[in-house]
């Protein structure tokens, strides 16, 4: 996009999270999913006529969690409405949410930039509302199956306002977000179960000009294809923009497999939702004293996290911000990293060897092979010099494969580093007998010269020993005898 | 057996004068002798009604006598009852078996009562003369070329006619008072939330609730006394303790202080009807009451915004109604459109329709603060009358409806015309109020009714005027001579 520094980007979030409830927000139903169709169905999941909805207390105060978290304003009265259309996935001919009066009012959250920069990113409101079923197109020979196991999951819709520039500031912002709901244990955070949605509102102009019409691509369900979406759009508005053409309302919706999107409606064929208060529902009043029992239990949050690892470990605000971020892989280190008893190498084998493996692996840390008590092991035989990093790096592999714990694996494979000085000594006489014409070059060469060509030595002697000697006492016995 | 109140059967019941069987195998006979005339059934539930006919003589045979034992009940078409067809008088649920049972009818039967049937009604409630029944209009037992009204009309029809000793109905507008007055029984409207709307199913959610039908306030003090209390499968069911409405008959109306809106009594009100419930009154007058001039000026207001937060409710309640999950779906359908459109259009009949499409246009965007938030407000200033007449006195009367049975067919094309028989009913759903109708004569030899408000909670001090009343009083014993 070579055009698109003449254009600024801007862009709101409005953000799906599955409340991790066990029963759904209005009816006594288990939110399990993975199970047989309609399973978790009951009379009023299904709409059935005269049934009426009992809040799920549960999800209100995992609202108010949220709320609590991001600093925002809890309302002490929240209303329920009713947005009316149809779908054959939406029993009752409408969903319950709320519109006027949300539980959670305005609010901010902070979002730390790879540069080291830090934004703001303004939350205008946040609201809870029942999810729909699922309309199943396969298997029904030209009909459509409903399934209404996920008709009633607890939603809380987080609306952002329009403070984000790009999709960089949109992912670090996503990220943030499930960080958040996950460390407050209000949401499994499972993007591929959909338990996070995003939809995307986008935005471009020239810089000093009024806001530029909008789009929304709706639906992400992961930070990549939120990434690919966004760039896919902005290109796609500057394009017709500097082609002389106008942004048209509309909703979208984004191919993750094909990164192809196209217009789902445009603002004329929107519907008219008629919202209006439900009225089987009463408002939602929450007391001073409820509020402050919440905030007094609230757990530990990313940011103060965060802070604590850049207090306490020493690391980088970026370092601190990627291992905080997750719940998991907070977890994750903090118990590596106290096994091990070094936490700055704890941080690099999390964020290097680890991530890297289970990125290619597409696994999850909570599933990681090589559990945060194996990787303190590993970090413990590294600093007391049992192993090289190289070495660290096989047992590592080995431990991924399932081979044993690192100290089973550094004893059934003899990876144990040479510390026998005597034995050492002797390889390194030898290497130096086997090459006399290296040994008269290096004698020969300058001290800038000799450092490349010890090199030559350090290799064969690494060689004989099978990678078990230890670098630096090599480099040290060469130096001596040569 | 059926000129008897329900009171009395009890008490025959208890005696062993006659057992459950004896009484509901009489009451089934009846039903097929003579509602063929009047059409105020959908259906009888005869194997189930002997069956808990049986079972409440084996209770009684123990000692186990509970409010209702052994007594039989007809239920409106509008309460869900598992296993049992339950239709809301449309072709929509024509083919709906309840798969379960309706809150008040369900602590009814824990108490003892035999169900009958479930009785005809205006579709979905919308109506005030059983007209717009899927099943055909139930026609009045006085003059069967004349309406019941309605909704809750084969409820009325069907005790004024002795097919049934105690009845249920909803009240969403006058739905219980209404069809009471004209066919010349008692109905009670509970305050809202007083009774579970659970499994009733729903016109206008604000609005509805559910209450008795009986040949007299004691009996309607017997039936609320099993129907009320708090559901906690219904948000909006009050957790207010209930009271010994049957104990509450025993006051007298000495030093009550009657309230008398002079908007219950417009100049152009029919003369006949408004003697009629003066009548009523200086009979409680005659007894100590004190009558109370008053006005309740916003309650001119009340049919208009009834009118839009009635229907603006209703169409979204009625959105269910798709043909997906229950209920009629069309034949055939092309698509998913042409599904929702014909099921709907071939479900739900023409009143129906008619409020689902005012309810969407009083929702829609541009119009919702000039027509549903407005209307919000006059509810708000329609209670704040009321709030302030309370202050004052102890209960409001005037005429239940503002005229006596009409004939079949007389308003069928004349919606608006057809509103204004709840122009005295509407107000206290509004309010949310409790209010009974109470035959108080006749009017060219049709049943009249007077209305009695009480404040929230008041059932027990309306139901004891309209005791007071009816001791005095012969109104409620007087039976349709074709019926008797």
């Amino acid at each position: 996009m070579s055009h698109s520094e003449n254009w600024e980007v801007v862009i709101g979030l409005e953000v799906h999270v599955q409340l991790a409830t066990e029963s759904k927000i209005f009816s006594a139903s288990s939110t399990r999913t993975g199970e047989e169709a309609n399973r978790h169905a009951s009379l009023i999941d299904l709409g059935m006529p005269g049934t009426l909805p009992v809040v799920n207390k549960e999800a209100i105060r995992n609202a108010i969690r949220f709320g609590l978290a991001i600093d925002a304003d809890i309302a002490r009265r929240s209303v329920f409405e009713r947005k009316n259309y149809f779908y054959p996935d939406l029993p009752k001919g409408y969903q319950t949410t709320q519109l006027a009066e949300p539980v959670v009012g305005a609010g901010a959250v902070e979002i730390q930039m790879e540069n080291g920069d830090k934004k703001v990113v303004r939350i205008h409101h946040a609201h809870l509302e029942e999810d729909a079923g699922k309309s199943l197109h396969e298997g029904f020979h030209g009909q459509t199956g409903i399934d209404l196991n996920r008709a009633g999951t607890p939603l809380i819709e987080i609306v952002s306002e329009p403070d984000m520039s790009g999709a960089e500031d949109a992912v670090a912002f996503a990220r943030k977000l499930h960080s958040i709901v996950t460390s407050l244990g209000i949401c499994d955070g499972d993007m591929s179960q959909g338990n996070m949605r995003f939809d995307v509102n986008i935005s471009v102009r020239r810089p000093g000009e009024p806001l530029g019409t909008r789009t929304e691509t709706k639906n992400l369900n992961s930070f990549r294809f939120m990434e690919k979406a966004i760039a896919l759009e902005v290109a796609r508005q500057i394009d017709v923009l500097e082609d002389g053409g106008e942004i048209v309302q509309e909703t979208r919706l984004y191919n993750g497999d094909t990164h192809t999107a196209r217009s789902m409606r445009t603002k004329e064929d929107a519907n008219d939702y008629r919202y209006f208060p439900c009225p089987d529902l009463l408002p939602v009043m929450v007391s001073e004293e409820e509020i402050q029992t919440l905030r007094d239990q609230l757990p530990e949050l990313p940011d103060a996290r965060k802070a604590r690892y850049i207090e306490r470990y020493n690391l980088s605000a970026y370092d601190a911000e990627l291992l905080s971020g997750s719940i998991a892989t907070a977890r994750y280190f903090e118990a590596a990293a106290e096994h091990g008893g070094d936490a700055k190498l704890a941080a690099n084998w999390v964020m290097g060897e680890l991530a890297a493996k289970l990125n290619a692996e597409d696994k999850d840390i909570a599933e990681s092979p090589v559990s945060a008590e194996h990787l303190g092991e590993l970090i413990l035989r590294l600093k007391d010099g049992t192993i090289s990093s190289k070495i660290a790096k096989q047992v590592f592999e080995a431990c991924w494969n399932g081979d044993g714990s690192p100290d089973q694996i550094i004893e059934a494979q003899g990876l144990k580093q040479m510390s026998d000085s005597g034995e050492l000594e002797k390889i390194v006489d030898q290497v130096i007998a086997d090459s006399p014409a290296q040994v008269d070059d290096y004698r020969n060469a300058d001290d800038a010269k000799r450092k490349k060509k010890i090199g030559f030595f350090v290799g064969q002697v690494m060689k004989a020993t099978q990678g078990k000697a230890n670098p630096q006492q090599v480099n040290q016995l060469l130096q001596q005898k040569l | 057996m059926h000129d008897k109140t329900l009171t009395e059967l009890k008490a025959g019941l208890q005696a062993g004068d006659f057992s459950s069987r004896e009484l509901t195998e009489h009451f089934l006979a009846r039903i097929k002798q003579h509602d063929g005339k009047l059409n105020s059934f959908i259906s009888v539930t005869e194997a189930q009604a002997l069956q808990q006919a049986d079972a409440a003589d084996q209770a009684i045979a123990a000692g186990d006598h509970r409010l209702l034992t052994g007594l039989p009940i007809a239920h409106k078409d509008i309460f869900c009852t598992e296993g049992v067809r339950t239709s809301c008088g449309s072709r929509m649920l024509d083919n709906f078996i309840a798969p379960y049972t309706a809150t008040a009818v369900e602590k009814m039967a824990q108490q003892g009562a035999v169900m009958l049937g479930k009785t005809n009604m205006d579709e979905f409630a919308m109506g005030s003369s059983n007209e717009t029944s899927f099943y055909g209009p139930v026609k009045n037992p006085w003059d069967t070329e004349r309406v019941p009204g309605g909704s809750s009309g084969g409820a009325a029809a069907s005790l004024a006619a002795r097919l049934a000793p105690g009845a249920t109905g909803t009240d969403t507008g006058g739905s219980i008072r209404q069809p009471a007055a004209l066919n010349g029984v008692t109905g009670l409207k509970p305050t809202y939330g007083r009774v579970s709307r659970w499994g009733m199913i729903a016109f206008a959610s604000s609005l509805d609730q559910a209450g008795p039908l009986g040949l007299s306030a004691a009996d309607c003090a017997l039936m609320l006394q099993a129907m009320a209390g708090h559901d906690a499968k219904d948000s909006t069911c009050l957790n207010e303790p209930v009271d010994d409405y049957l104990g509450a008959l025993a006051q007298n109306v000495d030093g009550l202080k009657i309230g008398v809106p002079e908007e219950f009594f417009p100049d152009n009100l029919d003369g006949a009807i408004a003697d009629n419930a003066r009548e009523a009154m200086r009979e409680l007058e005659k007894q100590g009451a004190k009558l109370v001039k008053l006005s309740l000026p916003s309650i001119k207001l009340s049919v208009p915004a009834y009118y839009v937060i009635a229907p603006a409710e209703a169409s979204s309640n009625l959105s269910r109604f798709d043909g997906v999950r229950f209920g009629y779906r069309c034949e055939d359908p092309k698509d998913l459109e042409d599904l929702y459109k014909r099921s709907r259009s071939e479900g739900f009949g023409a009143e129906v329709k008619r409020r689902i499409l005012v309810g969407t246009y009083a929702l829609s965007a541009g119009y919702y603060d000039a027509y549903y938030k407005r209307a919000q407000k006059v509810r708000r200033l329609i209670r704040n009358d009321f709030a302030r007449a309370f202050k004052e006195v102890d209960v409001i009367m005037g005429p239940t409806s503002p005229e006596t049975a009409f004939k079949l067919g007389a308003k069928a094309d004349d919606p608006v015309n057809m509103y204004m028989a709840d122009v005295f009913t509407i107000a206290v759903n509004l309010a949310g109020l409790p209010a009974l109708s109470m035959p108080s004569g006749f009017v060219n030899g049709l049943p009249a009714g007077t209305q009695v408000i009480g404040n929230y909670f008041q059932e027990g001090r309306i139901l004891s005027v309209a005791h007071r009343y009816q001791m005095a009083t012969d109104w409620h014993q007087q039976a349709p001579g074709d019926f008797a």
